[in-house]
C-alpha cells in the first residue's frame, strides 16, 4: 500500500518545474473558456469569506484505478519536499503493520522526515476528510502547505485468524514453560484456523452495502433498466473522457512484474442487452443491483497538494481551484445507508448561500446506478425533504447535463480511501475545461454517513 | 401461561393504513355491479396476474370470518373463470398483519360439535380447491400469518415472505384448545416433514421468516424497505406485491418451478418417514412427550397427533374427516372455552382504558437495582424508554446493571437481537447512586425492599427531586398504596404497580389505585405498562391487592396440608397434576420464604381467621433455620448450581414433624387435598369482585392465569366458576367448612351465583 502512495506523492507538483506545467494547460484552453455560455447569473460572486484565508488546491493527481489484483512496489524518490507543512492520509481497511499510513508512505517518498503525517478514516469519504482536515489546519493557520489523500489496496486486504486462534497464539506468548505451552496447543482445534475475512458490511446492521443499495432503490422504486442505462451512461462518459485526454489527474504506475499501467482499466461501456443478462449480485433472484451496476472495489491511491492562496502565489504556482464550504452529515445506517448527497447537497448550499442553480459541474459519488438514482428521486421529493430531512420543500435533483460528466466510480473504480480527491479533482478540472465557477462534490460513506463540498472555479 | 404467549402475536399487529394503492386497472367483470362491491376484499389485475388485496373494515387485522371467506371465494371463482388471468397474487393491505387466524367468535356461536366440524369442512374444502388450482396462485405474506391464515397460504401454490421481525407464521390453535381445522393437520407434515410439523402444531410457537424460509414454509424472502417516496410500510407491501406478482407470471410461464430443492437431511428425513416403523416410533414418543407435559389436562395436543397419524397412515380422505371431527369435538371442551376465554381477555388487557395520558412517559427512573427494580428497567430500555436505574450502594448497582445486560444479551445468544442492537437498548439505561437527572423523570418507580418506613423515606427524598408531573409508582406485592402514599405531598400522583418476577418473563403487571390517584396518573401507568409489553389489570387498592390477596389463603392451605403429613413432593406433583405450572412447595421456595412468611403475617392481621390454617410459625422456623427457598440454596428442596432434580431438604423433617397436626381423614383425599387449595384461592377471588378489588372478572382471570400460573385449562376462577358450577364449587366449600371452619366459608357473591343458575360470570 506504501509503495502506491509513494509513487502518488512522488508526482505531485512540488518544484516549480511542475508548476510550469500547470501554467501551460489553462492557457490552452482559456479560449474556450471565455465562449463557453455557462456564466449565468450566480447568487454570489464569490464565496470567499472575510479574515478566512482562502484555501486553494494546487493540483491533485491519481494512479490509474486499477481491479483489484495488480498492484505494489516499493518506488523511492529522493527529492526533498521541505515546504510541505503537515501530511493527512485517508484509508479504509487498515493493514496492522501500518496503521498510520500516511507517515509511512511520506518517510518513503522522500518528503522530509520533519513533516509530521496522521491517517484519517471515514469510510467511502475518507480522502474528503483527509482534505477538509488540511482545510481547516490551513484556514486556521496551522499550516501553510498540506497534502492530503486517500489509498486502498483491495487486492491484499489484511485477514485475520479467528479470535480463538488469536487468543491461543496470544498465551502461547505468555506461556512459559513447556508444560503450559503444551497444554494451550492441546486445547487447538481445526476450525481455529478458519479465518476472518474484513466485511464490506455494515457493522450495525450486518448487511452489506450492494444489499442496501438494492433495497434502496427498491424503495425509491428505480427500476433495472434505469440502472443500467445509467451504468451504461458512467462508462460512455468516462470512455468519452479518456479518449478526449480529460483525466489528467491520473499518472501512470508501473506494476512490479507487469506493464506499466496508464488508464483506469474498469472502463467498459458495454450495451444494455449485454447488462440486461447480468443476475441480481445480492438479493437474489429479483433484485436490481448487478454487478454492471455496481462500483468495483479496485486498488489506487490519489493525493493532493492544498494551500493557502498567498502561500500557492508566493511559491509561484497558479492554483486549480478554491475549496470552499463542506458539510459532514449522518443519518439511519440500514434505510439510508447511501443517502448521504441528499441530506448534504441543500445543507452545503444553504451554508454557501448558493442555489442548485448557481452549481456548473456535479461530482458525486457513485457507489451504485441504484444509490445515485435513489438519491436523484429523494432530492426531488418534497415529501421526503419534509418527513425525513425536516425541510420544508426538496432542494432538487442535479440536471444530468452537469452531473459526473467525464464518468464515476461505477466506471472508474472506487478505493473506498482515493475516491473524496478524484471527486474533487474532476470536478476542478471540469470546471477549467467546461468553464464555470462552481463545483458541487458529494459522497455516501458506510455507516450512514455523508458529505459534501463547494469547490470554486480559480479565476484565470 | 403458555397459552397466551403466541396468542399475543395476534394482538401484536400494529394500526394499519388504510390506503388503497392506485395505479393499476381495476377490472370490472360483466354481471352486474352491485353485487361486486366488496367490503374485505380488492382485487385487480396486473397483466395477467390477478391481484387479491385482504382488508377487513374496521380492524387492525385479517379474520378469516364468513362474509371474508364468501368474498374470497367469490373472487377467486372469477378468477378461474377469466381468460385474462393466468395466475393470482394473495396479499394483505394491512401492513404487520397478512391473516391473523379464523374468526374464533365463529366457533364460540356454535351450540353443538356438528356445527363446529361443518365449519371445518368447508375450511377444508375451500383450501383444497385452492391447492388444486390450475392457475398458480403465490401468497405474499407479510406480518402474522397464523391460524386459519397459514392454512391458506400453505393451499396456495408459492409463498413469499417479508424477512421481517412481524412477520410469523404459526398455528396456534392449540394454545385455544383446538387443532388447525382446515387441512393443517394434513398439509402442514407434508410441506415441513412430520417433526417439523408436530413441533408447530403442539407448541403454537411462532416461526420468522426467516426460520421458516429454511424449514420450507416460505420459498422467497423479501427485505423490508426503508423510507422512499412514501412510508416504508407502505411502500414494503407494494414492493412484496411486485415481487410476488413477477413470481406468479414465472409459475404461469413455467420459468420459475414449484419443486424446492432438498437439502441431504431432508432426504434422509423423508426417507426414514417412509418406513412405518420409524413412524409409529415418532407417534409415540411424541404421545408420551404430549402426556408427560399436559399432565392429560388438554386435549387438543393428543388429537392432533391422532389427526396428523390418520392422514398419514389411512390418506388423505380419511385424514380431513379426522381433522373436521376433532375440530369439532375440541371446539365443545371446557378446555378450549377456557383458553378462549383467556384470549379474550388478554386482548382486553392490552388496552388503555384509561385514555391517553396528557404527557407521555419517556424518561423513567427506577429505584432500587435488585432483581425486581433491575427486572423492570430491562423491559423498558428494551422498548426505548430512557432509564435511570438508582440503587444506593455501587455492588447493588453493579449487579442490576449486568442483569440487565445479561438479560438482553441472552436475546442475543437466542438471535432475537443484534449484537449492535443490544449495546444500543443498553445505552438507553444510566446506573448512578444520587438523584442526578431525577428532575426530567416522567414515572419514578420504586423497587425497595418492602418496608414500610423505607418507602416512606424514598418517597419524601424523590418529591424533592421530581418535576410535578412525574407519577411516583410503587412496587410492592404487599403494602396497601395508601399507606406509602400517606406521607406523599401530591397523592394524587402515586400509584402501585406491582411486577412479578421474573420480570422479563412473567407478561403480568397489576396496576393499583387509591382513592386519590388521578386518571391520568392511571393512564400514565397503564400506558408505560403496555409500552412494557404487559398485560394488564387494575385493581383498587387493600391489603395484598389482588393477587397477593388470593394466593395468602391458598398458601396458608399449603402448610396446614405439609404439617398434616403430606410430602412436599407429593404436594408439588398434586398441584402440578391440577394444572399448576410449579408446584405448590416449589412455589414457596421460588417466592422466597421469607417473603412468604412476611406477607402473611401482614395479610394475616388484616384479615384474621379467614387467612388462617397453617401455621405461619413453619415459615419463621425456616427463616431462622436460612432456608430462604432457591435464593439462600435450600427451602422445602435443597437447589444447587447445575443440578436437575432436586433433592428434599432433610433437614425439614425436624421442624414439619414439630409442627405436625393430624389429618381430617374426610377431607384428605387426593382430589379434596387439590380442591383445598383452589377453593380457596377462588373464593377469595370471588370477595375481590364482590368488595370491588376487582373492575371485572376478565381482570380477575387473567390476573390469576398471568400472575400466579392458575391452572389456564380452567380458564382462571371466574371462568372456573362459570364452568364447574357455582353450585358445586358451594358445596365442596361447605364441606370443608364443616372439617375447619370459617376459611371456607364461601362469599356471599359466590353463594348468589349457586342459588341462581342463571348467574354467570361470562354471560
Amino acid at each position: 500500500m506504501t509503495s502506491m502512495l509513494t509513487y502518488t506523492f512522488k508526482n505531485l507538483p512540488n518544484t516549480s518545474k511542475w508548476a510550469l506545467q500547470f501554467f501551460v494547460r489553462p492557457l490552452s484552453c482559456s479560449s474556450q473558456l471565455r465562449a463557453a455560455p455557462a456564466t449565468q447569473t450566480k447568487s454570489k460572486k464569490t464565496l470567499a469569506k472575510p479574515n478566512i484565508r482562502n484555501v486553494v488546491v494546487v493540483d491533485g493527481v491519481r494512479i490509474p484505478f486499477l481491479l483489484s489484483g495488480t498492484s505494489g512496489l516499493l518506488t523511492r524518490t529522493n527529492v526533498p519536499k521541505d515546504v510541505v507543512d503537515y501530511i493527512i492520509f485517508g484509508t479504509v481497511i487498515q493493514e496492522v503493520k501500518t496503521s498510520n499510513v500516511a507517515r509511512e508512505a511520506a518517510l518513503g517518498a522522500g518528503f522530509s522526515d520533519k513533516t509530521p503525517a496522521h491517517t484519517v478514516t471515514m469510510a467511502c469519504i475518507s480522502a474528503n476528510q483527509a482534505m477538509t482536515t488540511g482545510i481547516g489546519l490551513i484556514a486556521s493557520g496551522q499550516c501553510d502547505v498540506v497534502v492530503a489523500g486517500g489509498v486502498e489496496l483491495m487486492s491484499d486486504v489484511p485477514i485475520r485468524h479467528s479470535r480463538k486462534m488469536r487468543k491461543m497464539m496470544l498465551e502461547l506468548n505468555k506461556a512459559k514453560t513447556l508444560g503450559q505451552r503444551l497444554s494451550l496447543i492441546s486445547k487447538f482445534r481445526l476450525n481455529f484456523l478458519s479465518p476472518e475475512l474484513p466485511a464490506v458490511a455494515e457493522f450495525s446492521t450486518s448487511e452489506t452495502m450492494g444489499h442496501s443499495a438494492d433495497r434502496l432503490a427498491a424503495a425509491f422504486a428505480v427500476s433495472r433498466l434505469d440502472q443500467d442505462e445509467y451504468a451504461l451512461r458512467s462508462h460512455s462518459l468516462a470512455k468519452k473522457a479518456q479518449d478526449e485526454g480529460l483525466l489528467s489527474d491520473v499518472v501512470p504506475f508501473k506494476v512490479p512484474g507487469r506493464e506499466t499501467v496508464t488508464k483506469d482499466n474498469g472502463i467498459r461501456p458495454s450495451s444494455l442487452e449485454q447488462m440486461a443478462k447480468l443476475k441480481p449480485a445480492f438479493i437474489k433472484p429479483y433484485g436490481t443491483v448487478t454487478a454492471a451496476n455496481s462500483s468495483f472495489l479496485t486498488d489506487g491511491a490519489s493525493a493532493m497538494l492544498i494551500m493557502a492562496e498567498e502561500k500557492a502565489l508566493a511559491l509561484g504556482y497558479k492554483p486549480k481551484a478554491y475549496l470552499r464550504d463542506f458539510v459532514y452529515v449522518s443519518q439511519d445506517p440500514k434505510d439510508q445507508l447511501l443517502l448521504g448527497p441528499t441530506y448534504a447537497t441543500p445543507k452545503v448550499l444553504e451554508k454557501a448561500g448558493l442555489t442548485m442553480n448557481d452549481i456548473d459541474a456535479f461530482e458525486f459519488h457513485e457507489a451504485f446506478s441504484g444509490q445515485i438514482l435513489a438519491n436523484f428521486k429523494a432530492m426531488d421529493s418534497d415529501w421526503f425533504a419534509q418527513n425525513y430531512m425536516g425541510r420544508k420543500t426538496k432542494v432538487g435533483s442535479p440536471p444530468l447535463e452537469k452531473f459526473n460528466n467525464w464518468g464515476g466510480s461505477l466506471s472508474l473504480g472506487h478505493p473506498f480511501g482515493a475516491t473524496g480527491c478524484r471527486l474533487v479533482m474532476a470536478a476542478a478540472n471540469r470546471l477549467r475545461k467546461e468553464g464555470g465557477q462552481y463545483g458541487l462534490v458529494a459522497a455516501c460513506a458506510a455507516g450512514g454517513q455523508g458529505h459534501a463540498m463547494i469547490v470554486e472555479a480559480y479565476p484565470k | 401461561m403458555v397459552a397466551s404467549r403466541a396468542i399475543g402475536s395476534l394482538s401484536r399487529a400494529t394500526a394499519s393504513r388504510m390506503r388503497r394503492c392506485p395505479g393499476y386497472i381495476c377490472r370490472n367483470f360483466s354481471g352486474s355491479s352491485a353485487l361486486r362491491t366488496r367490503t374485505h376484499i380488492n382485487y385487480g389485475v396486473k397483466g395477467d396476474v390477478a391481484v387479491v388485496r385482504i382488508n377487513s373494515p374496521n380492524s387492525k387485522v385479517n379474520t378469516l370470518n364468513k362474509e371474508l371467506q364468501s368474498e374470497f371465494m367469490e373472487v377467486m371463482n372469477e378468477i378461474w373463470a377469466s381468460d385474462q388471468v393466468r395466475s393470482a397474487v394473495l396479499i394483505s393491505s394491512k401492513p404487520g398483519c397478512f391473516i391473523a387466524g379464523a374468526d374464533i367468535n365463529m366457533l364460540a356461536s356454535c351450540k353443538t360439535s356438528e356445527e363446529v366440524t361443518q365449519i371445518s369442512r368447508e375450511g377444508q374444502r375451500t383450501f383444497e380447491k385452492l391447492e388444486k388450482s390450475p392457475k398458480p396462485i403465490v401468497a405474499a405474506i407479510s406480518g402474522a400469518c397464523l391460524g386459519g391464515g397459514l392454512e391458506l397460504a400453505i393451499s396456495c401454490q408459492y409463498r413469499i415472505a417479508t424477512k421481517d421481525r412481524k412477520t410469523v407464521l404459526g398455528a396456534p390453535e392449540v394454545l385455544l384448545g383446538i387443532l388447525p381445522g382446515a387441512g393443517g393437520t394434513q398439509r402442514l407434515p407434508k410441506m415441513v416433514g412430520v417433526p417439523a410439523a408436530f413441533d408447530m402444531m403442539l407448541t403454537g410457537r411462532n416461526i420468522r421468516a426467516d426460520r421458516a424460509k429454511k424449514m420450507g414454509l416460505v420459498d422467497q424472502l423479501v427485505d423490508p424497505l426503508g423510507p422512499g417516496l412514501k412510508p416504508a410500510e407502505e411502500r414494503t407491501i407494494e414492493y412484496l406485491e411486485e415481487v410476488a406478482v413477477t413470481f406468479a407470471k414465472g409459475l404461469s410461464d413455467k420459468k420459475i418451478s414449484i419443486k424446492r430443492d432438498r437439502g441431504l437431511v431432508d432426504k434422509l428425513m423423508s426417507y426414514a418417514m417412509s418406513i412405518p416403523f420409524v413412524r409409529q416410533q415418532i407417534y409415540k414418543k411424541v404421545e408420551e412427550k404430549v402426556r408427560k407435559q399436559t399432565k392429560g389436562l388438554y386435549p387438543a395436543p393428543l388429537k392432533i397427533i391422532d389427526a396428523v397419524k390418520t392422514g398419514i397412515e389411512q390418506g388423505n380422505e380419511a385424514g380431513y374427516l379426522s381433522e373436521s371431527q376433532k375440530f369439532g369435538e375440541l371446539a365443545m371442551t371446557r378446555e378450549s372455552k377456557a383458553l378462549m376465554g383467556l384470549y379474550h381477555g388478554q386482548v382486553l388487557c392490552k388496552k388503555n382504558k384509561f385514555g391517553t395520558p396528557q404527557k407521555e412517559a419517556k424518561h423513567l427512573a427506577i429505584l432500587g437495582a435488585g432483581l425486581m427494580g433491575a427486572g423492570i428497567a430491562q423491559v423498558s430500555v428494551d422498548k426505548g424508554l430512557r432509564t435511570i436505574l438508582k440503587d444506593a450502594t455501587l455492588a447493588g448497582l453493579g449487579r442490576g446493571q449486568q442483569q440487565v445486560f445479561k438479560g438482553l444479551n441472552d436475546k442475543v445468544k437466542k438471535k432475537a437481537l443484534t449484537s449492535f442492537e443490544r449495546d444500543s437498548i443498553f445505552s438507553n439505561l444510566t446506573g448512578q447512586l444520587d438523584y442526578q437527572g431525577f428532575e426530567k423523570a416522567d414515572m419514578v418507580i420504586e423497587a425497595v425492599f418492602e418496608d414500610l418506613s423505607l418507602k416512606h423515606r424514598v418517597l419524601k427524598e424523590v418529591e424533592a427531586v421530581i418535576p410535578d408531573h412525574c407519577v411516583f409508582a410503587s412496587n410492592t406485592s404487599a403494602l396497601p398504596i395508601n399507606e406509602i402514599a400517606a406521607v406523599s405531598k401530591r397523592p394524587e400522583k402515586v400509584i402501585g404497580m406491582h411486577y412479578f418476577s421474573p420480570v422479563d418473563k412473567m407478561q403480568l403487571l397489576e396496576i393499583i389505585t387509591t382513592d386519590k390517584t388521578s386518571k391520568d396518573t392511571t393512564a400514565s401507568a397503564v400506558a408505560v405498562g403496555l409500552k412494557q409489553g404487559k398485560v394488564i389489570i387494575v385493581v383498587k387498592d387493600g391489603p395484598g391487592f389482588y393477587t397477593t390477596r388470593c394466593l395468602a389463603p391458598m398458601m396458608s392451605e399449603v402448610l396446614r396440608i405439609l404439617q398434616e403429613g403430606v410430602e412436599p413432593k407429593k404436594l408439588d406433583s398434586l398441584t402440578t397434576s391440577f394444572g399448576f405450572p410449579v408446584g405448590a412447595a416449589t412455589l414457596v421456595d421460588e417466592v422466597g420464604v421469607d417473603v412468604a412468611k412476611h406477607v402473611s403475617e401482614d395479610l394475616g392481621k388484616a384479615f384474621g381467621e379467614r387467612f388462617g390454617g397453617g401455621s405461619v410459625e413453619l415459615l419463621k422456623q425456616m427463616v431462622s433455620r436460612g432456608f430462604l427457598g432457591r435464593k439462600s440454596g435450600k427451602g422445602f428442596y435443597i437447589y444447587q448450581e447445575g443440578v436437575k432434580n432436586k433433592n428434599v431438604n432433610s433437614d425439614m423433617d425436624g421442624i414439619l414433624a414439630s409442627l405436625k397436626v393430624p389429618p381430617k381423614s374426610e377431607v384428605s383425599s387426593d382430589e379434596d387435598i387439590q380442591y383445598r387449595l383452589v377453593t380457596r384461592f377462588v373464593n377469595e377471588a370471588v370477595m375481590c369482585l364482590q368488595e370491588g378489588i376487582l373492575a371485572t372478572p376478565t381482570e380477575g382471570d387473567i390476573g390469576a392465569v398471568f400472575g400466579l400460573g392458575f391452572p389456564p385449562c380452567l380458564g382462571g376462577p371466574f371462568r372456573f366458576v362459570d364452568l364447574y358450577g357455582a353450585q358445586k364449587v358451594v358445596d365442596r366449600l361447605r364441606r370443608y367448612e364443616a372439617a375447619y371452619g370459617k376459611q371456607f366459608t364461601p362469599c356471599q357473591l359466590l353463594i348468589d351465583h349457586a342459588n341462581s343458575p342463571n348467574k354467570k360470570f361470562y354471560q
